[in-house]
């Protein structure tokens, strides 16, 4: 399994960087991208340039006052800059420690695939359809597929797998990835892509907020934030002139320190750092993506289709079960069993010892101890066994037993007992295969194989079943087999005897019903359907093919990983939701704390909406700000962590969240604020 | 408060209640052009009027030819109503002998009626003549409230259509609006009026002598009719200056109680049309579950509030009379203040203005949020989708999938617009608001001082922008300057929301149905009821706060500690 290469969210290197970096997004050009962003700080300036003029005493103001606040809005431009800049950081450090290798790495240039001298060049001078030789122990300099040679391949750099992969050209197995090494052996390598274009560099651009693409859905939620933004701009603006008509002024300072607490910042502020965060989950998670959008649409995935071998089963069949025929004991057939196999290399054979093991407590013999000659499994006898000096174990097929039986007992008219008929009968029906065993001339009883499902499958399939995300078992086996498979690991739906055509029709045909389809492959036939479905997941060991058509890529290349993928998909837009709820549930308790202040003079009456009792109208304003520009720090964790996701149906998320985030939106703004405030007097800041 | 009132509300939303499905199946059947049954009067006349119109029957129009036909027959409407204000003095049917109207008084009428607002800055009796009054006003309080329930229907075929490009036929929706919801109603409603006392005639007005002496004026007309239709389409234009609060138009608690009920009657079901339509009847329980919460919300505050009585005068009168009707009451009175101002009618039948200012301030809160508590006649509905699919977006982001409402994804476009169409009401609100207070022309219309005279300008503009047309009274609105931006902010907070609607609607009876699952966010049950009031209350109102504390609340305040205006 691979090592995650996680992080904590305070590494100081990151930190530093960050802090860095938020300063110099203050410039206009760049932080318009980010509307709120960008009003706030277009204020930051206008109540400098009166602090200023206050300064020099040109208006008169509450000189500590207006310093106070302009350094507050600053801080919490500086802030939301910080946000964006740490995820990036984060992402920067994970994708960084992927490229390293490559950006050291020198390039064995050939002219031709039959060139026989080499030119050294960087790495990264590599250009799409160079042929580059790597020989036993050098890196490989860049993604792309073998043309010719075998070698054995050390990808632990990049998927932490420590086995060895053998990769050979004209197979299944390819592509070659950047900062992989060879172990032995040659090969040459077609570069696949042009620098700058690498899945790793791609996965660079996406974590880079600057570069970024908007995914569509941010989009919609921006404009939702700068339309929220326009309104409270022209609410704050009339004030002054609602304020002429009752004879009286309210400063500009006030009005804009209204407007920021209004406008949704804190939201504003995360935005792009959940953006960038949830990519960077997914490089936690070894999983490359194409785009952000890949990514969101994973967590609007209706339906995955599964690979039924290596992600639902083993892949082999292995021993379930022993049934023992009348007259038999169960242990004596164990024990026939086990002697059969002991020196049976077959997966088969080794289960059979470990299930006698673990069930029968039978310990491992040794067959040259007790004098014992093994039979392996010929295509001729369809069978294999022992022999021992007096007596002989045979395990097979039906079939191939029964005609032991019968020239053992030299007697051409036996048949198969009505028992074994029934047993073997129920065996095929529920998908398994049987393995009936003989000693000597008597017939002991029948081994259970079967496709053992891997353990917690069906408890994750149940937890998608919960998320509305139907699982479909995608299978070369006959439906018997298959129906069986898929209603023990509690799967909603299965194609047997699955051809590659078949699953590009099956995903046609879903997507016709209006679902989004998720689903894992490698090989080059499997690249029609990977570009057809909505998140393809191509496996880091599958063919370049594959590979071109997916958008994304698992480094560990483990089939099982679609589902936390699904899962990442949906944390980030939760997280994303849950933080506009809050910052828009914000502002009821900056109204009570600021409309008060803000009439304190022509209408003390308001001061009856003072709820939190704030001290002078003064501290209540600055506290106001404060609290909206401490919040996107505190969030801020969250935010790159993401909002805790369980599996639940949509219903039961949305009342968890809506009390989380709704109703502490609305409460703790009246707490924090209060606080601050306390702390504003004491310090006697106003 | 006191049981009875309570009992009368409870009385009145049930019967509101119970008609909402028989009237809800009824217009799904017309719309659907299913039979019913007034098809063998009605069906012929349809016809004819293809037939004289050469409208093409069968012909489905995309969102962009529906919004065209739309605006290009309320302009035509415009025109027409504003020439008929003009030259009213040499029309026939004039027997009060009234003058042709001034330019901005016209526009101003022509906005109103046509915007189904029917916003109205002059006093009507001795103004309009009984020609204008038929064919003008009347014709455009039967077209106005058309045009809305045609919009509505189109709406909601955008949600039940899949995959399609067309919205239905705006001139085959309004025809059918008109002959087989409007007139209809209205005519037994008229029946019931007459038969209660309210006049129906063309005579001339009645001078008569009093007791004392004098002579008064007793103005005459059709006014049964244009009662019933007033309150139906939730148009709120009154035949005479003190609206509902005259005898002839409101002589009983009767008559009270039924125009209560038509206003609610065609936006609550419409709810239910909505329901049936998509095939999903809880999806228009929801939204009237939400509507329901606030209005009973509204009447519940702005009783209790009202019948505190005015502070200062508890040693000399319990209850606050002032600007009521006795035959009404406290409650006959707060509650029709609540429901024409939740569902955008307009007609009074107390002054808002003489309200305490908390109790006042709540049929301005129910204007501000852009009446969708019910709201206007189809209009209302579509407001409500409007906030629907905000709320579906934030939402369906806090349970991790591309936001989907009825199986229809919600995607930049779709937010786009109904930010567009939400935003509008608001920014109109302030703007004019604000101009109005900083010049002189602006700040001459309030009769009253401080925080009540900027409740007064900022009813104003909230009643134009939001189409509801009542007023806070106490404003002279009759002047250039308020007849033309009241008129400017009725005809942008009609057509500059129905736009992006119908856009909305454009884009999404092009998307494919997605099917629900248990990760879809369910759009039914009480969280999202709760959910929609919160984004309601946030996104459409918290921005109206400021504004609020300068006036009616602080006013309140003021009042505690002594002060009036």
């Amino acid at each position: 399994m691979a090592t995650k290469k996680r992080q904590s969210i305070l590494s100081l290197e990151i930190i530093k960087q960050a802090t860095i970096d938020s300063l110099i997004k203050l410039n206009p050009v760049t932080l318009f991208r980010n509307p709120v962003m960008f009003v706030v700080e277009v204020v930051a300036i206008l109540t400098t340039i009166f602090f200023i003029l206050n300064l020099c005493g040109i208006t008169k103001e509450n000189l500590f006052f207006v310093f106070q606040i302009a350094a507050w809005l600053w801080v919490t431009v500086i802030f939301g800059n910080f946000s964006e800049a740490m995820a990036e950081g984060r992402g920067k450090a994970q994708a960084n420690s992927l490229r390293q290798t490559k950006l050291e790495t020198k390039a064995k240039l050939l002219k031709d695939i039959n060139d026989k001298e080499y030119k050294l060049i960087p790495g990264t001078e590599l250009k799409k359809g160079d042929i580059v030789l790597a020989e036993t122990g050098s890196v490989i300099p860049g993604d792309g597929e073998i043309v010719e040679g075998v070698a054995l391949i050390d990808e632990s750099a990049i998927t932490g797998e420590s086995a060895a992969v053998l990769k050979q050209s004209g197979s299944d197995k390819s592509s070659v990835i950047a900062g992989t090494k060879v172990i032995s052996d040659w090969i040459k390598i077609k570069i696949t892509s042009n620098p700058g274009e690498s899945f790793l560099d791609q996965m660079i651009a996406l974590v880079e907020g600057a570069k970024r693409q908007k995914t569509p859905n941010e989009i919609a939620l921006c404009i939702l934030l700068v339309g929220m933004t326009i309104v409270f701009l022209i609410a704050t603006a009339t004030i002054e002139m609602f304020a002429l008509y009752a004879g009286t002024h309210i400063p500009v300072t006030i009005l804009i320190a209204l407007l920021v607490t209004l406008i949704p910042t804190t939201i504003g502020g995360l935005l792009s750092a959940i953006g960038i965060a949830g990519i960077d989950r997914l490089v936690q998670h070894n999983v490359l993506a194409m785009s952000g959008s890949a990514v969101e649409a994973a967590g609007d995935v209706d339906t995955l289709l599964l690979d039924k071998t290596g992600t639902i089963t083993f892949g082999n069949r292995m021993a379930d079960e022993f049934i023992p025929l009348s007259g038999v004991n169960e242990l004596e057939l164990a024990d026939a069993a086990q002697l059969s196999s002991l020196s049976d290399e077959t997966p088969e054979g080794r289960s059979i010892v470990k299930f006698a093991k673990d069930k029968y407590q039978l310990r491992e013999r040794n067959l040259s101890q007790l004098n014992a000659e093994f039979i392996p499994f010929t295509a001729q006898t369809r069978m294999s066994g022992v022999n021992f000096e007096n007596s002989e174990i045979r395990k097979g097929s039906t079939d191939a037993i029964l005609d032991y039986i019968k020239r053992k007992n030299n007697d051409k008219s036996i048949q198969v007992p009505q028992e074994l008929t029934q047993v073997i009968e129920r065996i095929s029906t529920s998908g398994g295969t049987p393995l009936v065993v003989a000693r000597n001339d008597k017939l002991l009883g029948v081994i259970h194989l079967k496709d053992i499902v891997k353990g917690g499958m069906r408890e994750r399939f149940e937890e998608l079943r919960k998320m509305g995300i139907r699982t479909i078992m995608i299978t070369g086996d006959n439906p018997l087999t298959a129906r069986a498979i898929s209603k023990e690991a509690g799967l909603d739906d299965f194609l047997a005897e699955a051809k590659p055509q078949d699953k590009l029709e099956l995903i046609r045909k879903e997507q016709t019903k209006g679902k989004l389809l998720a689903m894992t492959g490698d090989g080059t036939n499997d690249a029609p359907a990977l570009a057809q479905a909505d998140v393809g997941v191509a496996m880091s060991s599958g063919t370049q093919a594959a590979k071109e058509a997916a958008n994304m890529i698992d480094l560990d290349s483990n089939p099982t990983k679609l589902i936390e993928i699904v899962g990442i998909g949906k944390q980030l837009l939760i997280t994303r939701g849950a933080l506009t709820t809050f910052s828009i549930a914000n502002d009821v308790a900056k109204y009570f704390a600021i409309i008060p202040a803000m009439f304190y003079i022509t209408y003390p009456e308001l001061g009856a909406l003072n709820v939190m009792k704030l001290a002078t109208p003064h501290s209540a304003i600055l506290s106001a700000v404060i609290f909206n520009a401490l919040i996107i720090l505190l969030l801020l964790p969250l935010a790159l962590k993401g909002v805790v996701f369980k599996p639940l149906g949509a219903a039961a998320i949305l009342r968890k969240n809506l009390l989380i985030y709704g109703l502490g939106g609305i409460v703790v703004p009246f707490i924090g604020i209060k606080v601050i405030d306390i702390l504003v007097n004491f310090l006697h800041l106003v | 408060m006191n049981l009875n009132g309570i009992l009368q509300i409870i009385l009145y939303f049930f019967v509101i209640l119970l008609l909402i499905k028989p009237i809800g199946l009824y217009m799904t059947r017309v719309f659907n052009k299913e039979k019913t049954f007034f098809d063998p009067i009605l069906c012929p006349i349809e016809k004819l009027v293809y037939k004289l119109s050469g409208v093409n029957s069968k012909e489905e129009q995309n969102w962009l030819e529906y919004a065209k036909s739309l605006i290009l027959f309320n302009l035509i409407g415009v025109v027409v109503l504003y020439s008929i204000l003009r030259f009213q003095n040499i029309l026939p049917f004039n027997p009060t002998k009234s003058d042709s109207i001034s330019p901005d008084l016209a526009f101003n009428i022509a906005a109103s009626f046509t915007s189904n607002t029917n916003w109205q800055s002059y006093v009507p009796e001795g103004t309009i003549s009984y020609f204008t009054e038929m064919l003008g006003l009347t014709v455009q309080n039967f077209l106005s409230a058309a045009t809305g329930i045609a919009m509505a229907i189109a709406f909601i075929r955008a949600l039940a259509r899949e995959q399609s490009n067309t919205i239905g036929n705006f001139w085959i929706d309004l025809v059918r609006s008109t002959l087989w919801v409007l007139l209809p109603l209205s005519f037994i409603f008229s029946m019931i009026f007459v038969f209660e006392g309210i006049p129906q005639n063309l005579k001339p007005y009645v001078h008569a002598r009093t007791i004392e002496g004098k002579i008064q004026i007793l103005p005459q007309g059709p006014i049964a009719s244009r009662e019933s239709i007033k309150a139906i389409g939730t148009n709120g234009g009154g035949i005479l200056n003190a609206n509902s609060a005259h005898p002839y138009e409101n002589p009983s608690p009767l008559t009270n109680f039924l125009q209560l009920i038509a206003i609610f009657l065609i936006g609550a079901a419409l709810t239910n049309t909505f329901g049936r339509m998509v095939k999903d009847e809880r999806q228009g329980w929801v939204l009237f579950t939400a509507m329901g919460i606030l209005f009973l919300f509204g009447v519940f505050a702005s009783y209790y509030f009202e019948s505190l009585g005015n502070p200062l005068l508890k040693d000399f009168a319990k209850i606050n009379m002032e600007g009521k009707e006795v035959r009404f009451g406290i409650l006959g009175s707060v509650l029709y203040a609540i429901v024409t101002t939740a569902a955008s009618c307009g007609a009074v039948n107390s002054m808002h203005s003489s309200f305490l200012p908390i109790s006042g301030m709540m049929p301005l809160i129910n204007i501000m949020l852009g009446e969708i508590i019910i709201g206007g006649v189809g209009v209302g509905l579509s407001g409500m989708f409007l906030f629907a699919i905000i709320a579906v977006f934030i939402a369906g982001l806090m349970v991790g999938r591309t936001p989907e409402y009825l199986g229809k994804k919600i995607e930049t476009k779709e937010i786009k617009m109904s930010v567009l169409a939400v935003l509008i009401l608001p920014l109109c609100v302030h703007c004019f608001s604000a101009f109005a207070c900083t010049t002189p022309w602006g700040v001459r219309g309030p009769l009253n001082m401080g925080p009540h005279g900027f409740s007064e300008i900022i009813y104003a503009f909230s009643s134009a922008s939001g189409n509801n047309g009542s007023a806070f009274a106490g404003l002279n609105a009759n002047s250039f300057f308020y007849n033309l931006t009241t008129g400017l902010a009725m005809l942008i907070g009609r057509f500059l929301i129905i736009v992006p609607t119908l856009a909305i609607a454009g884009s999404l009876v092009r998307k494919k149905l997605v099917p629900p699952s248990s990760g879809t966010l369910p759009t039914t049950g009480l969280t999202f009821v709760f959910y929609l009031i919160l984004v309601i209350i946030t996104v459409g109102g918290l921005v109206y706060f400021p504004a609020l504390s300068l006036g009616p609340i602080v006013e309140h305040f003021l009042m505690i500690s002594g002060k009036v205006f």
